[in-house]
């Protein structure tokens, strides 16, 4: 962090003239995801001057970076040492930040079978709404001492902090990877997931649109082998199956297009978190399906409050993801209890309300 | 008093605990070097009273000590003079398994190994195995983010728990996580998990199970040296293998081992390796055989692959069992946990190996070589207060010396009350602060465990003080906690 302390020192400054004028701050890296969430809004606050790779260790299992870091330019360097993002960022474009990657939450189809970034977080330094920079957790896989901040940082829309620094455990790229496609109705896609992840099958990712199931296997090449010979369906190429699962990562499947007409028609993108053995769920209009199940797209101009509805009925909640009209709130609202200690630890990191305001919440 | 009466109004007579010579047996947990009698220890049954004590003792400003089965390492169960230690230990039951779903729900007081073995009828296993299993509780488990011999590959309790349902200090129902891949909101589930009991008390948990590997093969090397051991752990994981356990013990924790369970361990080698690999058949024999090569090349002494399942436990034998064999050499001994980069090992024990000398204690030494946890046995004598002085200092120098290799106080058994002046040298006076107010964001009256984890400004300003003057600690009888 030494060599980026300047940046380190204005971006502190910045944090304490804005408390001090009640200005707010969005908390910018690549702006690739600003369309996820409510709007932003707020003076931006550039991380460019805080970027690098600060330490990498192959051996550790570990890289370590500064928040503004380019994305590309982290997985390149794992590329290299034949490590990787199990989770699969999205990138949403060329200047994606480290940063951003944790503020989001937001995993791609490696999720299914890597779990969360949040589980990828070791540590982090942040800045608060005091300009205090903090440091919890560290570059260790054990690690438990004190509150686990870091890891609340994943998914939490920049509105605890400025992620500065964060380390990140990295896992060997697998040594073998097959894709497979099968034509199944969406009843039949989730039921057959369900059962194959049941038997411990080495499914790193899946995508179910229009009757067709994508899946793809991950492990040592002779395990791979003997479960594709064992499930059937038909091999995809390397080299389409490699596109196709980037291009379900970035959204630049047919499916995730909007066009002006669309959103003017009142469609929308939402995504649904659900539990994987949800049975389908009745919403109008197309549905992407991934993760086994737990991920579910929908575009549909169905009501904000009868989506939510159907997806907390399924054991899950539902985001507007992109939409002309984010007026009913990207994010489902947690239960009061959830929501007041959401509010009181909103206060004790940024007591000012300078970061990012409203962009998870209205009132926070 | 009013607080036993407040209880005795929720609680059956025979659930209320006050009188000294009931409330002795949860005057410590595992850590017994620290003792203390709770005011009241209460005994809940059902969900609605843990509600109506906790709204009880919010009204009377009455801090709230939960505990689980008592196994806890740091203290993070020593009762509060001034408190109600509430005792969780009667929700014992398995309220669901979902082959489908892959998960169990159950209450806080069920085993560890119990979930595993209801799971079990449907090839299903809960991953975490802190190696008190058998008898802690998942309540304890998530209250500590509990870590276990195969975190490597398979994660802590964090990343194998869904969701937990509970209580607010002041008796609100609340509940983190979701069965879903995320939850609405900020993801509180990091915060709450690891929290020593000091954010939530939680009364069900859903967790994540996996199908059963079909395969698990172990493989133990010996090395002439714990540099080249160190070396060939970061070989092994170098090329590109994750094992689903990866041990290493040191040449005298081998022998106490050995002479107690007799696992076969080579007693020439300066330390052994254990290196399991599971998963799919056709996987264990290519992990396994890459292994081999790797930990050749690294300059093992000797190799053995275990030939079966009877075997492969026999290795894992005199591991399982380091603790009780240390303490047949030793009256006492202090277990202590840290966590550090792993290219860091032998510098570290080298480090240790000079701390006997300085402390005139022995040290042994097991190590999770796969992430980095170190386990040093100090052997003391908890008879001989000058040992037990003498043994703190030792722990607390390893600790410091972890911080100053980039590692951490603390890899699975929490703060607690034992390492919180090690916290003082971790985290600086803000982040301490902000840790605080993170606590008062869940607890604003700070009832919930107090005094446990956070160390106070005063008690890091006069350990540090205290630093100056090595060795002569001012006043050792008053309490610092």
């Amino acid at each position: 962090m030494n060599t980026h302390n300047a940046a380190l020192q204005r971006l502190s400054s910045r944090i304490v003239e804005a408390r001090n004028s009640k200005t707010a701050l969005e908390i910018r890296g690549g702006g690739t995801k600003s369309f996820y969430g409510n709007p932003p809004r707020g003076e931006p606050l550039h991380l460019t001057g805080l970027s690098g790779i600060t330490s990498y260790e192959p051996t550790e299992l570990v890289v370590t970076a500064c928040g503004g870091t380019p994305l590309t330019e982290v997985e390149a360097a794992l590329a290299e040492r034949g490590q990787c993002l199990p989770f699969e960022p999205p990138h949403f474009g060329a200047s994606g930040t480290v940063g951003g990657m944790v503020a989001s939450g937001l995993a791609g189809p490696g999720r299914a079978g890597a779990g969360p970034v949040r589980d990828y977080v070791l540590g982090a330094t942040l800045l608060n709404g005091m300009g205090e920079a903090l440091t919890f957790g560290g570059q260790v896989m054990k690690n438990v001492a004190g509150y686990d901040v870091s890891r609340v940082l994943a998914g939490s829309m920049g509105i605890l902090g400025v992620i500065c620094e964060v380390s990140l455990k990295v896992m060997p790229v697998l040594p073998a990877c097959r894709t497979l496609q099968f034509d199944f109705t969406e009843e039949a896609a989730l039921a057959r997931l369900n059962g194959w992840i049941c038997e411990g099958l080495p499914i790193t990712a899946s995508s179910w649109h229009r009757d067709v199931l994508h899946v793809r296997l991950g492990a040592a090449a002779a395990t791979v082998e003997r479960t594709r010979r064992r499930m059937g369906g038909q091999e995809v190429e390397p080299v389409e199956a490699a596109r196709w699962w980037s291009d379900v990562r970035d959204h630049r499947q047919e499916f995730f297009a909007f066009t002006g007409m669309d959103f003017a028609s009142g469609e929308c993108l939402w995504r649904l978190a659900v539990p994987d053995t949800a049975a389908p769920i009745a919403l109008s209009g197309e549905r992407f399906i991934e993760w086994g199940g737990a991920q579910r797209w929908y575009r549909t101009a169905d009501t904000a409050a009868r989506i939510r509805a159907l997806a907390c009925a399924a054991g899950g909640h539902a985001t507007l993801v992109r939409g002309a009209d984010k007026s009913a709130g990207a994010f489902t609202l947690p239960a009061e209890a959830s929501m007041q200690i959401h509010r009181r630890l909103k206060q004790s990191l940024d007591p000012s309300r300078i970061f990012n305001p409203g962009r998870l919440y209205p009132d926070l | 008093m009013q607080v036993v009466s407040a209880l005795t109004q929720i609680l059956p007579k025979n659930c209320v605990l006050y009188r000294a010579e009931d409330t002795h047996a949860y005057e410590c947990d595992a850590l017994t070097a620290y003792r203390q009698l709770p005011l009241a220890v209460a005994v809940p049954e059902a969900e609605w009273q843990v509600a109506k004590i906790l709204e009880a003792c919010h009204g009377l400003n009455v801090p709230i000590v939960a505990r689980g089965a008592g196994t806890g390492l740091s203290g993070g169960a020593l009762p509060n003079a001034q408190g109600v230690t509430l005792s969780l230990a009667k929700f014992n039951k398995i309220l669901d398994v979902d082959p489908r779903a892959r998960t169990a729900t159950v209450q806080c007081g069920v085993r560890n190994a119990a979930i595993s073995e209801a799971a079990a009828p449907h090839g299903l296993y809960y991953a975490p195995d802190p190696s008190s299993q058998i008898a802690c509780t998942i309540g304890g488990n998530v209250a500590e983010n509990s870590g276990g011999v195969h975190c490597l590959k398979y994660g802590l309790t964090l990343h194998n728990v869904l969701r937990v349902r509970g209580f607010t200090a002041d008796g609100q129902p609340v509940e983190f996580g979701s069965e879903a891949p995320d939850a609405a909101g900020l993801d509180l589930l990091p915060l709450v998990v690891g929290s020593e009991g000091m954010l939530a008390v939680l009364m069900e948990v859903t967790v994540k199970l996996r199908p059963r590997p079909a395969v698990a093969r172990c493989i133990m090397a010996s090395f002439a040296t714990v540099e080249t051991a160190g070396a060939a752990v970061a070989a092994v994981i170098a090329g590109g293998i994750i094992p689903a356990g990866l041990e290493l013990m040191d040449k005298r924790m081998t022998a106490a081992a050995e002479s107690y369970v007799h696992a076969g361990y080579d007693l020439e080698a300066a330390a052994i390796l254990l290196c399991e690999c599971d998963g799919a058949p056709e996987e264990v024999d290519e992990d396994i055989a890459r292994a081999i090569g790797v930990l050749t090349a690294s300059g093992a002494t000797r190799v053995e692959i275990s030939r079966d399942e009877q075997q492969r436990l026999k290795f894992w034998s005199g591991r399982k069992n380091a603790f009780p064999a240390s303490g047949r050499m030793s009256p006492d001994y202090l277990c202590m946990d840290s966590t550090i980069p792993r290219k860091r090992l032998a510098e570290m024990l080298r480090a240790i190996e000079a701390m006997e000398g300085k402390y005139g204690l022995r040290c042994v030494n097991v190590f999770h070589a796969g992430d980095g946890n170190l386990h040093p046995l100090i052997l003391f004598d908890a008879n001989d207060p000058d040992e037990f002085r003498r043994c703190e200092q030792f722990g607390a120098a390893i600790l410091e010396a972890s911080i100053e290799v980039g590692g951490t106080i603390t890899g699975e058994h929490g703060v607690g009350v034992e390492k919180l002046n090690s916290m003082c040298v971790q985290f600086s006076a803000a982040e301490r602060a902000q840790m605080m107010a993170i606590k008062s964001a869940f607890d604003p009256a700070g009832l919930l465990n107090p005094g446990k984890v956070i160390p106070t400004l005063q008690r890091c300003a006069e350990y540090g003080r205290m630093h100056v003057h090595r060795g002569a600690m001012r006043f050792p009888e008053l309490p610092r906690f």
